[in-house]
């Protein structure tokens, strides 16, 4: 998928004089991921998915990938929402608790 | 028509920090899809400024330049003229405004901008109240609803909101602009049809999208495309274009569900009863008859 990355040698400004000095700054930067918002987590089953980009539309961040063989989700910005598991026509997304999965 | 196979797999909308579920990130993503990478884009303060440009995070990937509440269009004709000036080639100017950044606040800017006849496509994403500040009734909040600034309460039988939603798309119809159309979540092939419609248009185009909000509606996130449908099954949402000098009704439903049935699903109509779902029937019923007679009717033009 084409997208923005996350930026992870972003170093915040440590003094005022190393603020950036006006009101432009780049486009497309991302420092931190959404991922930690997410109660439950959507789980694609790709045997059922017949790739009707339903879900990859409606996704109001965009967080399907759909460039792979299989449609795939981007956990670190999903926020679990849910629209996508909704709006399913053929039920293959489910939600998951968030930390089921942990003993 | 856009056929969806061939919108780009890039995100130029990545990483915001809306509420999850909101119908704005959806909205100004499928726009910057279909306009593409030369998008010149220009917002006010709104729920979208807020969860975009937070410093260092910047989740538009075009160049974009947050505007004074008040002057998105003014913003935009700014652009166009540039665009002008640089002689430069196929690019959008393109403005994203909630519905107290339009209707409200900027209405003026809006209305000078279009009258211009600038090349510029503002879209509306309505909310039907001012979210991002916590939820105060606009001029497009609908009849009923229950905000911060027209609460509802059992003390002097307060109904929330006690005046209708205005008609934004007849204000602007009434600039006799190039392109003007309604669209809703609902029925994304429609919007997206209309947008790229606004794109290719040769002058100024405005788009007023019906954009559920979780958080300030108060339904579970994962409702919110069943929500916008609701609201174009029962008819207090209409899907509408204006071009070449008239007006045409996308759908009209066989028959419409009861209100009650879209009311009920969300917390801030909670509080209404029979007599307000009747209030809104009728207001709604006198608004259709007046759609019916002045506006060509669905299925003469394939939307």
């Amino acid at each position: 998928m084409q997208k923005p990355s996350i930026n992870h040698s972003f170093q915040y400004p440590g003094s005022i004089g190393e603020m950036p000095s006006g009101p432009c700054a780049d486009a497309g930067v991302l420092v931190e991921a959404n991922a930690g918002w997410r109660v439950f987590r959507p789980v694609l089953d790709a045997a059922k998915c017949v790739k009707c980009l339903k879900c990859w539309l409606i996704c109001p961040d965009g967080a399907i990938d759909r460039s792979g063989k299989d449609y795939a989700i981007d956990y670190a910005f999903c926020k679990g929402c849910g629209i996508c598991a909704y709006e399913c026509p053929t039920k293959s997304i489910r939600m998951e608790k968030e930390g089921d999965d942990v003993e | 028509m856009v056929n969806v196979r061939d919108l780009p797999e890039r995100e130029l909308l990545y990483g915001h920090k809306a509420c999850p579920g909101c119908a704005a990130g959806t909205v100004a993503r499928l726009i910057l899809k279909v306009t593409g990478e030369r998008t010149f884009l220009a917002y006010p303060a709104s729920c979208l400024s807020t969860v975009t440009s937070i410093y260092p995070q910047m989740a538009f990937a075009v160049p974009s330049f947050t505007a004074p509440f008040a002057a998105t269009g003014a913003v935009l004709s700014g652009m166009a003229a540039a665009v002008k000036a640089k002689k430069m080639q196929d690019v959008t100017v393109l403005g994203i405004a909630g519905d107290g950044g339009t209707a409200d606040i900027g209405l003026q800017a809006v209305s000078g901008a279009v009258e211009r006849g600038d090349r510029i496509l503002y879209v509306c994403y309505d909310n039907e109240a001012y979210m991002n500040t916590g939820i105060q009734r606009s001029s497009l909040t609908p009849y009923g609803a229950a905000t911060t600034t027209s609460p509802a309460g059992k003390a002097g039988g307060a109904i929330g909101e006690k005046k209708f939603k205005k008609n934004l798309f007849e204000i602007m119809v009434a600039h006799r602009i190039p392109y003007c159309a309604t669209a809703s979540v609902a029925n994304i092939a429609d919007l997206l049809g209309k947008v790229a419609k606004a794109k290719d248009t040769d002058g100024p185009s405005f788009l007023h999208i019906h954009a559920p909000c979780p958080t300030g509606w108060g339904f579970a996130a994962e409702r919110t495309m069943e929500i916008a449908r609701l609201a174009v099954e029962s008819g207090l949402w209409f899907l509408a274009e204006y071009q070449d000098g008239r007006v045409t009704l996308n759908y009209r439903p066989k028959e419409f569900i009861p209100v009650r049935e879209y009311l009920k699903t969300q917390k801030r109509f909670r509080h209404l009863g029979p007599a307000e779902w009747n209030v809104i029937e009728e207001q709604r019923d006198r608004e259709w008859a007046v759609i019916s007679g002045r506006w060509e009717p669905a299925g003469r033009e394939k939307a």
